[in-house]
């Protein structure tokens, strides 16, 4: 393999697992599967696309991109603690309203790039020796392990674990004196905040913004996160999140590799989204394949069975 | 002083399957008084610390703590004061999260920030406290509490539903989920972690076993059909034998609308 296809994959993986970051949040610490970063993801490019088009400053757009996709994270959060809807149901009504807010962000279905001044080629000027080809990455790696570092902080602080038991034993922690209502919409806004991060800083990577550049975004950060959890098991949340980039990374190679030399299997670019279902579907059905295959652990509580009757309004 | 007044909740209201789970129920407790509640299934025992905890709203009536009005608090508003142990062990620790880490949350239990949940002084207070159990938890703090048996995590609800020295203690037929020899060792924790407080602890024990309702604690009520039909404490209570208790509880069993027949009939 070619060092710069390797290059684009590290590219991908790290900017991708912002975002991934982000969904590891919701779907492994809250068990919230949220849908909202389908739209979140495009509202942070659109409005960083929008704020760098009209010649602003992009670390204000990248910014701004950020706030707005955490609203978008309190808005699914509302509708599931206030209005009482399914984590689901909350996630799809948010996301499909982002569509027409995004479109309406923007103007128009795109927004191209080139040309304007983005993040990456102001940091350019800082570096102006260092080839972009190893710029981007680093720069990447740079904001992603910042970012893995706050999000570990956070997880153990005070309100951190309190988030984390929000996902584990929901029915304990109100009894400790959790408003879970609230520890939900402070993840979901985080969680949000992240993946729109991660669409800003992608959309002046590849030189524009696009309403549909977010088909596919949970499917893919679930498949990252699902990698990345099988390949390194140690369940602490420094190496979970570790995890979860690795798995990232491992997971744009494929994308990259099949979209290289799929073709002469006969893939095409749009079977890409079958390729991440299967990877999902595979990697989530190996461990129950196991399981059936383990005698002794069909008898073992799994997670799932810990919920009883005691505390639980009909 | 914790005065419970007119407490009535039913469940399914307004639906054909509507239940009064708790009717007009009265109860005055004195600080530090230590209740065994018992009564037989469906009798509104765990619907009653649900609705001190506040897990539940009740319909009429009021719940109020040292004075203060708690019944319309939320539930997480109210734990400040009230510590839970259930009878599932599973329900009262968070499996995937650590053993010092689940002592922590029930700690601090208002106004969390963003300071570390953990730091070295609490690591070791919570080594000390866990060394109390003899259960030798305090040597592995950073394991999962979803490895531990059912006993020793419920010895951790005990733990870390007193540990924050709570006004209210409620206990839900905490030893029954468990082996007999746990089950003592719980029972005996128990005891002793009220005994700590001396005096300054009003707690609530459901059980099944009339010989633990009359041993432990100082008071006994006995509840049917939501209601309180039965309170015995001093003297009184000292009399009493187990079979009393028993006969009694048959009484209830021959009545005309036996409500527990009745159950047993539409199962
Ligand atoms: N969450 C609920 N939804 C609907 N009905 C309920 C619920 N919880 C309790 N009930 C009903 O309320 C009544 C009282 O139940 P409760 O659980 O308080 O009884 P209990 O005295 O704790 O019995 P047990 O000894 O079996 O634990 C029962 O008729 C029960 O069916
Ligand atoms: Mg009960």
């Amino acid at each position: 393999m070619s060092i710069s296809l390797f290059l684009h994959a590290l590219e991908q993986g790290f900017v991708f697992g912002i975002m991934v970051l982000g969904v590891f949040i919701t779907y492994k610490i809250l068990d919230f599967p949220d849908l909202t970063v389908e739209g979140s993801f495009p509202l942070g490019a659109a409005v960083a696309a929008k704020v760098i088009a009209s010649g602003g400053d992009p670390l204000w757009g990248t910014f701004l991109s950020m706030i707005a996709a955490s609203l978008a994270g309190l808005f699914t959060g509302l509708l599931h603690t206030k209005l009482k809807l399914t984590n689901l149901l909350s996630g799809i009504l948010t996301m499909t309203l982002l569509y027409s807010v995004n479109l309406r962000i923007m103007g128009k279905p795109n927004i191209p790039l080139l040309g304007k001044i983005t993040l990456l080629g102001k940091i350019k000027d800082y570096f102006p020796n260092l080839s972009m080809d190893y710029l981007i990455p680093f720069f990447f790696l740079f904001i992603v392990v910042i970012l893995k570092f706050i999000i570990d902080y956070f997880l153990s602080t005070e309100i951190g674990l309190t988030i984390i038991a929000t996902g584990d034993n929901e029915q304990m922690i109100k009894s400790l004196g959790v408003n879970t209502d609230f520890t939900k919409i402070i993840g979901l806004c985080l969680s949000n905040a992240l993946v729109g991060l991660s669409g800003a800083l992608f959309a002046q990577y590849s030189g524009f913004a696009d309403v549909n550049m977010g088909l596919g975004t949970v499917v893919s950060g679930l498949a990252c996160v699902i990698i990345g959890i099988s390949i390194i098991k140690i369940p602490t949340i420094f190496w979970r999140t570790i995890a979860v980039l690795l798995g990232s990374l491992v997971y744009r190679l494929i994308m990259i590799i099949a979209l290289r030399y799929g073709y002469s299997l006969g893939f095409k670019p749009g079977d890409l989204k079958l390729i991440s279902v299967l990877l999902v579907i595979i990697a989530l059905s190996v461990p129950f394949i196991k399981r059936k295959l383990n005698f002794a652990e069909r008898y073992n509580l799994g997670r799932k069975d810990l919920q009883n009757n005691d505390g639980k309004e009909v | 002083m914790l005065i419970i007044k007119k407490l009535t909740k039913y469940f399914a209201k307004n639906s054909p399957h509507e239940t009064l789970a708790l009717e007009n129920f009265n109860l005055r407790i004195g600080k530090g008084d230590f209740i065994t509640i018992i009564g037989s299934n469906g009798a509104g025992k765990s619907t009653l610390l649900n609705l001190i905890a506040g897990t539940f709203q009740q319909d009429k009536g009021e719940i109020r703590l040292s004075g203060e009005m708690i019944s319309n608090l939320p539930e997480y508003r109210r734990a400040r004061w009230i510590g839970r142990v259930f009878q599932n062990p599973l329900l009262g620790t968070a499996p995937y999260m650590t053993i010092e880490e689940n002592l922590s949350l029930s700690l601090k239990r208002e106004k969390r920030g963003l300071r570390l949940g953990i730091n070295k002084n609490l690591r070791n207070f919570f080594r000390e406290k866990l060394s109390e159990l003899n259960l030798g938890l305090e040597d592995n703090i950073s394991k999962k509490v979803g490895l531990l048996s059912g006993g020793q995590r419920q010895a951790m609800t005990m733990l870390m539903a007193t540990m924050f020295k709570p006004k209210v203690l409620l206990l839900d037929e905490h030893t029954a989920a468990l082996d007999p020899e746990s089950s003592k060792k719980i029972l005996k924790l128990t005891q002793n972690l009220v005994i700590e407080r001396q005096g300054d602890l009003i707690t609530l024990m459901v059980t099944h076993n009339m010989k633990q309702a009359l041993e432990v604690g100082d008071r006994t009520v006995m509840m049917d059909r939501g209601r309180n039909i039965f309170d015995i404490q001093g003297e009184e209570r000292k009399k009493i034998s187990v079979d009393d208790l028993v006969k009694q509880f048959s009484i209830l069993g021959n009545r005309k609308d036996n409500y527990i027949e009745d159950r047993m009939v539409l199962i």
